[in-house]
């Protein structure tokens, strides 16, 4: 069973096509969805940051207060700044026609974003801001080149310098980026910035699936079911056919 | 109690068959002795419709076929609906693993000569059942409305646009609308959770009663009818219920084991059962990267794309189904199973599963020109496979062999010469050398008779 499971988790792990999977070297992030605690961060700085312009439009505050063991009124009190009632969908105020004005595109929702990128995408759109005067906000993005979204966490990390390298593809010359660095410091320290991005991508990624916080500790007792209903069945099978040779 | 239930059956079966259903299709149904590992995919079939139709009531009480509300309808199955999730995994997961089932059962017919008389018609039923199958998991696809079930049902029925004619009216018709639309997702509802269902309910009760009619076949291709006892009982017959009731019932448990495995551990299957692209709505404006239809459909996916021409491309796709429905009539051997036909029939089969697999492969992934030099020779390999079943029917003379062999390469090459561009010499010859080699060998090496002579199989069942 262990083997098999650990089939699964390849298989499911595997190949990472279709969603982009992000390959900018040196980003990488593990979430973990049993912290709790790091969920509910995720969530708060979801709703400070990110809900003014991004919904989570098939989520319910009231099923967030309950899968990550908060009340319904920590959740009114901290969470919701757009009157919306705490068993409504996490929706904007912004309508939708504003924000293309005003963004060049509505930014879209984030029910299921990381289902369709990945937590990898996240992470590293998050990480991957730096400055660049030819774009409309003053950033770029690394992972998402000509972003039309603004850094929105800025003075938390500070803003970022790209660093290019020339690379020879097809006999033409091109310039890539090579890494980011820190150029002007934020409110945060890089490793605090950095774990306010792993909080965000993990809440994203409840918010993607929240079944996922039952679905496999459901599935390790269907499975120990399954284990011993064949178990009986083959020595019922076994019993009877003793007398077939 | 006892007497009150049997004065109630009595009176059921003065009424109704039920006794007599009851004994012609379990009790005294007489199956082979041998069935191995490969006889449990008919009835895990029947089991994964029976999960498919259940899950699907259950899915359509909370779906809205709409295509303003279609994507949000699941993800509210997934979130607010009790155990919802559970469900759409089970169906999901259900449509995969019913696909392998079906593989796995009709690789089994070919290996052990199941389609063979007196079992064409059984065969037959099969294939519509595998027909109608498709057409139920196309369809189920687009329900979701994620932006890859719009581009997938995009592409397949533009694939009708490329018959001669009337082409493009039918698809119009197909769809509903100038291009995949609400009007196109209410007809794929309305087909995939009444029409086709009940096709394949009555096609499955038509397989099963055309099996029971003849039996069934076994692993050694022989007929258990042969040899009876005294009371016309197959000696090495055993009635159906108990000794396969309750075998199935373990293999059953076996298998419910795997397919929850995926269900609550990996429903994603990284992308294979789920795919990513399909976590965003659809969007006619928004062409994904790659537009890659469910891997069950991969194998055929590669057999289109391996030739350039759009209408030839569907032809060949087209063939590469209806070949199968004249499985019968291509291998006309009278040896049965795998066990006793000949070294180079087995290779065959072998390079026939992993062609199938490889095309699959293939089909997932954009067509670079290796990937679409690949795919063009294992589609090669694939056609001829049914060539060496026929070749394989009977001993040939020398001319015969010469004069199969000459046409095999001879349209394989006549396909290249037309094709063959300035600087790529070299590549389409290397690429010529997998179908020529493989067709060389099988086709010449049958003179031998240590790697071309079936065995004669035996009276009675070996295992």
């Amino acid at each position: 069973m262990k083997r098999a499971l650990l089939l699964c988790g390849l298989l499911a792990a595997g190949p990472a096509w279709g969603a982009d999977a992000g390959d900018l070297p040196g980003y990488e992030v593990r979430v973990d969805l049993t912290n709790k605690a790091a969920l509910q961060r995720g969530a708060k700085y979801f709703a400070n940051y990110c809900l003014s312009c991004h919904s989570l439009k098939y989520s319910r505050y009231s099923r967030v207060a309950e899968d990550l063991g908060m009340t319904r009124e920590m959740v009114e009190d901290n969470l919701i700044f757009t009157g919306r009632r705490v068993d409504e969908t996490m929706e904007v105020a912004m309508s939708p026609d504003d924000a293309e004005g005003w963004f060049g595109a509505a930014p879209p929702d984030l029910s299921v974003i990381a289902r369709q990128k990945g937590a990898d995408y996240i992470y590293e759109y998050l990480m991957t801001f730096y400055a660049d005067d030819a774009r409309p906000w003053g950033v770029n993005n690394w992972r998402f080149p000509h972003t039309t979204m603004p850094h929105v966490l800025w003075r938390q990390q500070g803003l970022q310098k790209a660093e290019w390298a020339e690379v020879i593809e097809d006999g033409a010359t091109r310039k890539v980026i090579s890494g980011l660095t820190l150029e002007t410091p934020g409110l945060m320290t890089p490793e605090e910035y950095q774990q306010m991005v792993v909080d965000v991508t993990s809440f994203l990624v409840y918010v993607a699936e929240p079944a996922r916080l039952t679905r496999e500790s459901a599935g390790v007792w269907v499975l120990l079911f399954l284990l011993v209903l064949a178990g009986l069945a083959y020595f019922l099978k076994r019993e009877y056919w003793q007398d077939i040779h | 109690m006892k007497a009150l239930l049997r004065g109630l059956l009595d009176w059921i079966n003065a009424r109704f068959p039920l006794l007599k259903l009851w004994n012609e299709h379990l009790a005294q149904y007489y199956a082979p002795k041998n069935f191995n590992f490969w006889y449990f995919f008919g009835s895990l079939a029947l089991l994964v419709l029976v999960i498919q139709i259940v899950t699907g009531i259950f899915l359509t009480m909370h779906y809205k076929p709409d295509a303003e509300l279609a994507f949000a309808s699941v993800e509210h199955i997934m979130r607010d609906v009790e155990l919802g999730w559970l469900i759409r995994y089970m169906h999901s997961t259900g449509a995969s693993f019913f696909f392998i089932v079906v593989y796995l059962h009709m690789f089994r017919g070919v290996m052990y000569g199941s389609f063979k008389a007196p079992r064409e018609l059984i065969w037959l039923l099969g294939m519509f059942l595998y027909l109608a199958l498709m057409a139920e998991a196309f369809m189920g696809y687009l329900l979701p409305w994620g932006n890859m079930s719009y581009w997938g049902a995009q592409v397949i029925v533009n694939l009708f646009s490329t018959i001669p004619w009337v082409g493009p009216d039918f698809a119009i018709w197909l769809r509903g609308d100038f291009a995949v639309s609400d009007a196109t997702l209410t007809r794929f509802f309305a087909l995939h959770v009444a029409a086709v269902p009940l096709a394949i309910l009555l096609l499955v009760a038509l397989h099963i009663i055309a099996l029971h009619e003849v039996g069934s076949n076994n692993p050694d291709g022989i007929e258990i009818k042969k040899h009876k006892d005294a009371e016309g009982k197959p000696l090495d017959g055993i009635p159906f219920h108990p000794y396969y009731t309750v075998k199935d019932i373990w293999g059953s448990a076996v298998f419910l084991f795997l397919f929850a495995l995926v269900v609550f551990f990996a429903p994603e299957m990284g992308g294979y059962f789920l795919e990513p692209d399909n976590f965003s709505p659809a969007d006619p404006l928004l062409t994904p990267e790659h537009i890659v239809p469910v891997w069950y459909f991969t194998p055929f996916y590669s057999v289109l794309r391996a030739i350039p021409d759009p209408q030839l491309g569907a032809l060949a796709m087209l063939l590469a189904i209806v070949v199968l429905f004249f499985l019968p009539w291509i291998d006309r051997n009278p040896v049965r199973s795998v066990r006793y036909r000949s070294p180079l029939y087995r290779l065959n089969l072998i390079v026939f599963a992993i062609t199938f697999v490889v095309l699959g492969y293939l089909g997932f992934h954009p067509p670079t020109p290796l990937y679409a030099e690949l795919a063009l020779r294992f589609s090669e390999l694939y056609f001829l496979f049914f060539v060496l079943l026929w070749f394989y029917s009977r001993p040939r003379s020398s001319t015969m062999r010469m004069a199969t062999l000459v046409a095999v390469l001879g349209l394989i090459s006549f396909y290249d010469v037309m094709r063959i561009e300035e600087g790529k010499e070299a590549f389409v010859l290397f690429g010529w050398m997998l179908p020529a080699v493989f067709s060389a060998i099988t086709i010449s090496g049958s003179s031998l008779p240590r790697l071309g002579r079936d065995a004669i199989p035996p009276e009675r069942l070996t295992a």
